[in-house]
């Protein structure tokens, strides 16, 4: 009798450790992944100390960049990275709202909204490095024939067609966010301004976006995260020279670009650690720019 | 009818035209990419290409094999370490809905699905190349798992809400050990779910070329120990391709087929499951 219940409480005592365990392996999980967060933050904070030191954050606007010489900003990058992915957004937006609204309302059931919107989500879908090259072989050429007959240098590669390439791949982005969003607006609006004689363009236009302003705003936000962070194709049309572009045709680079090319050639510290540094401010930014975005979603689909 | 209603209506119904014509316009490169790719990549894609190395310039033929390889290994090193991790994360996560850790947590979550995957490159290659003074695989492995966590914890938190609550009350009530709750009922209710975000994540990561860059570098040999330099798919069409060379091109073309449709077929399993779950992701 006294081993039987000896054993038995062995047997509940191996239990509890066991529960013990499992929450413990729980807990030290989810810390795992806020250590990792700031791991990355300090490692890339300690790795572009040299360069903060002595550039200062002026590097990120003063205009030269020439590590032969040792001379580093940022601006020609800046500048890039703005360029490319604003006017990647400027024509990646009619689409995407364009599939939102025929998704959420126009045509929100069926098999033909379906393969739209699977097909849609499968541009998300296709790596990077093969729209870069596609964008090399067929794209390029494209370009190229229409700058000629413009009589503008015909490069080909640059700004303009790192856009094109940028904006086919983040139009998933805003549309998916849009259907969605546009999906939830609730009916008795559309219906009073339905009985109220408005057409349905005039709901689209006085009901529905107004409704959901703040949503696609946030949706245009992720979009617009994933364009300034988009290494592969945008290196492979861009260019890759350090110079200033002087227009939307020439050729350029982008911060990420301009990592993933010089990255293993930096030969001197003050020269990796002011391409990190370039890195530490494009994680800085996308940072801010999802959180605010998953902030604006979160109070969006809690009303 | 009143010329101003009129008016009215065809505007309604020219917005009506335009939008569905810029919606399904978005189809036109997609599809245009696919079958570009398709026709260019399946002249070069025989046994050969399969099994055999890259020839030198100027030599026709030669194959992608060490690419194939080292994108499997590379891929599923990183399945090993991001899987557990991930599972385990969403489990908390699922679990714990308004903790402090929790919220955090989250929002690490988040932050980890923003950053730029290059940036994720460079970590890296700080954490573990530089200690080892050599480019490996290895490396490659954990930032390509760093990616793949966010996917796998969301996928995991967002079935497991989903499950009935009366489902872990009825366990609990039958005096089931919290672990085994959650083991035993749990985690078999949501398996689909939780696979079809693993493979989605796999499927994301496979095409991943900008944190292996500074990490698993590429090689021209086949090469199989983890601690060295290793080619996977995504570099090889990236090197290739950048290159002058038809030959190299020819390569790039074929392997770019092979990376495409592995993924899409990956992309479309997840959503034949997600669909029948009625999973969000």
């Amino acid at each position: 009798m006294e081993d039987l219940t000896i054993a038995s409480k062995k047997a509940y005592n191996k239990k509890i450790g066991m529960e013990v365990l499992f929450t413990r392996t729980l807990i030290i999980v989810a810390l795992l992944l806020i250590v990792l967060v700031l791991g990355i933050m300090t490692t890339l904070i300690i790795e572009s100390l040299p360069s903060i030191k002595s550039l200062g954050f002026k590097f990120l606007w003063s205009k030269t960049w020439d590590p032969v010489n040792n001379i580093y900003g940022g601006y020609p990058f800046l500048l890039g990275t703005v360029l490319t992915s604003f006017i990647a957004l400027a024509i990646s937006i009619p689409f995407s709202f364009a599939i939102a609204v025929y998704l959420g309302e126009y045509n929100s059931k069926g098999w033909l909204s379906n393969l739209l919107k699977n097909i849609v989500e499968l541009i998300a879908a296709v790596p990077s490095v093969i729209y870069g090259f596609w964008g090399l072989l067929v794209l390029v050429p494209i370009v190229r024939d229409f700058e000629t007959k413009f009589n503008i240098l015909p490069y080909g590669i640059g700004i303009f067609t790192a856009s094109i390439i940028l904006s086919i791949m983040i139009i998933p982005y805003a549309a998916s966010m849009g259907r969605e969003l546009i999906k939830m607006v609730p009916s008795n609006l559309k219906e009073g301004a339905y009985s109220l004689g408005a057409t349905r363009f005039e709901v689209i236009k006085s009901v529905i976006f107004p409704y959901t302003k703040s949503g696609l705003f946030a949706g245009v936000l992720l979009s617009l995260g994933r364009a300034l962070g988009e290494t592969m194709a945008v290196t492979m049309v861009i260019g890759n020279t350090s110079l200033i572009p002087t227009s939307i045709f020439s050729p350029g680079n982008t911060m990420a670009s301009v990592i993933a090319n010089e990255f293993t050639e930096a030969d001197h510290t003050l020269y990796l650690s002011a391409l990190i540094e370039l890195g530490l401010f494009l994680f800085c930014v996308t940072v801010v720019i999802n959180i605010i975005g998953k902030f604006i979603i979160n109070k969006f689909s809690n009303n | 009818m009143h010329p101003h209603i009129k008016f009215r209506v065809a505007k309604s119904k020219a917005a009506e035209i335009i939008l569905i014509v810029l919606a399904f316009f978005v189809t036109a490169p997609l599809l245009f990419i696919i079958y570009y790719i398709f026709q260019k990549g399946i002249k070069v894609i025989n046994w050969n290409f399969l099994t055999q190395l890259p020839h030198p310039v100027g030599e026709v033929g030669g194959g992608i094999v060490n690419a194939l390889v080292g994108s499997g290994l590379i891929v599923l090193y990183a399945s090993i370490m991001a899987i557990p991790i991930g599972i385990l994360c969403g489990i908390y996560l699922s679990e714990h809905k308004s903790s402090k850790l929790a919220y955090f947590s989250r929002l690490c979550v988040d932050v980890l699905q923003g950053v730029p995957s290059i940036v994720i490159g460079i970590v890296v290659y700080f954490w573990i190349v530089k200690p080892l003074h050599t480019f490996s695989a290895i490396s490659g492995s954990v930032a390509l798992a760093i990616m793949m966590l966010p996917i796998i914890i969301k996928s995991t938190e967002e079935t497991l809400k989903l499950l009935p609550a009366s489902l872990k009350e009825a366990a609990i009530a039958l005096a089931i050990p919290y672990h085994r709750v959650i083991t035993k009922v749990l985690l078999p209710c949501g398996i689909s779910g939780i696979l079809s975000g693993i493979i989605l994540s796999v499927a994301r990561i496979a095409g991943e070329t900008a944190p292996l860059l500074f990490t698993a570098f590429g090689n021209p040999y086949l090469n199989t120990n983890m601690l060295k330099p290793m080619q996977s798919l995504p570099l090889l069409i990236f090197n290739y391709a950048t290159s002058p060379y038809d030959e190299w091109h020819d390569l790039a073309w074929g392997a770019a087929l092979i990376l495409l449709f592995t993924v899409l077929l990956l992309n479309i399993i997840t959503k034949l499951t997600t669909r029948k779950w009625n999973v969000q992701l």
